[in-house]
Order: structure tokens, then sequence, then C-alpha cells
């Protein structure tokens, strides 16, 4: 069993439109540098030098990645990782 | 164009008074590639503040999940600005990221004048858009002009 990501719309370019697609590894930074090298450009849509992008949300299963140690959180078969970049925005 | 309902967009105006000076934000699903915004969901502004909004990113997981569940996609996306006009701030432009969506503002700088506006918001470029208001009819109805 592997792991499945869920990919939100606007980054679909980088997995020929599919909505999710399958990864591994033992952290969830694991998983994405898996996904990276199927799928060039989609680490750098994630992370930057400080971590998780800060308007891109992360879960874990039903939870917040970033109340699970972020970049290394563990992961394991089976879990489902959805990634959805945050809605904000405003008048300044 | 967005055509909604007049009882959608008296939704997102009251939301957007209610929560003034705060701003407000929330949703409005539809079919998925229907174009057709149907199921009005306010959403918690986390940030709490007169300037800013960020969905609750535990909200917006369970809100995400519900729409994919029922087939639906976000047509509109809405908030509110309370200090300026219904337009699409910097800040709006850089964190838009759903291509798809109308992105509605609402001004509620004025409390007698209702400011309602819709663009789209694809790769930094702003596109407003003609906002039509159709009666609560499910099969599309007359429009009131």
């Amino acid at each position: 069993m592997a792991i499945e990501i869920r990919i939100p719309t606007i980054l679909r370019s980088y997995t020929d439109g599919a909505k999710s697609v399958e990864g591994s590894g033992d952290t969830l930074a694991d998983v994405i540098a898996d996904l990276d090298s199927r799928h060039g450009g989609l680490q750098e849509r994630l992370v930057d030098d400080s971590g998780l992008r800060r308007f891109v949300n992360v879960y874990l299963n039903d939870e917040d990645v970033r109340f699970l140690g972020g970049l290394s959180a563990p992961v394991r078969d089976g879990d489902t990782i959805t990634v959805l970049p945050a809605v904000a925005g405003g008048g300044l | 164009m967005l055509t909604m309902p007049g009882a959608l967009r008296d939704a997102i105006i009251a939301h957007a008074r209610a929560d003034h000076p705060d701003e407000a934000c929330g949703v409005i699903a539809g079919p998925a590639g229907g174009d057709r915004p149907e199921r009005f969901i306010p959403m918690t502004n986390a940030e709490r503040s007169p300037t800013f909004y960020r969905f609750d990113s535990m909200e917006q997981l369970r809100v995400w999940r519900e729409m994919d569940e029922r087939d639906e996609e976000p047509v509109v996306i809405y908030h509110s600005h309370t200090a300026t006009e219904a337009y699409p701030s910097r800040t709006d432009i850089a964190y838009a990221m759903e291509p798809g969506a109308h992105y509605v503002l609402v001004s509620t700088r004025h409390s007698e004048e209702v400011e309602f506006r819709s663009f789209r918001i694809v790769d930094g470029v702003v596109t407003e858009e003609e906002v039509r208001v159709a009666e609560d009819d499910p099969a599309g109805g007359r429009l009131l002009e």
C-alpha cells in the first residue's frame, strides 16, 4: 500500500491533470521529495527555505500537518495527504 | 459573467455587514463544471481582521471534502473589504489560487451603499465581469435587471 496525495486544481498541471497521485516515504518531507522525482516542480510549490509554504495547507488524514510537526510529520502506508491552497487575501 | 440568485447575493451582503468591521469570507458551491452558484457556505475568517482574511484551515478541509463528495466546486469565493473599494487588492491577487472561481468582492465602507463586484483572477491578471441577478428559479429563471 502507498500513500495517497490529493492534488488541488491549481497544481494538477504537475500531475498530468490527476486529482490524486501515490507516493512513499517515512515523513511528509520524504513523500514530497518522492513526488517531486516524478512530478518535477511540485516540491517548490509546497516548500520554501523555511519549511511548508505559508499559504499552502497540507493535511495528513484529518489533521493540519502544522499540528503534527510540519515537514517532519511521520507518515505511514495507507495515509492520505491532502493539499489545499489557503484561501486568503484582504483589503491592504 | 456571473449569474446568481438574488437570495445568494443578499446572503453575501448580509454576512459582510454582520462581520463589519472585520472582513467576512465564504464560498458558494455549485455542481462541478456547471458555473451555477447554489449552496451558500459562510466561512470563519481565522484572522478576524479588518484588513485580512484567511479561511480556517480545518473548516476549509471539511467544506472542500464535502464539495468533493457532492461533486461540487467553489463557484464563488467571496470576501469583504471594510474600508476600501470592492476591487482585488495586491494581496487578493497574490493569494488567488482558484482559477475557475468567480471572486466576489463586497465593500462595507459605506453603510447605505452596496458595492458588489465579481472578478476572475488568473495568473495575477484581474478581469472584472458582469453580475446578473436571476430569480430563485432552478431552471434559470428570468433575469431581474
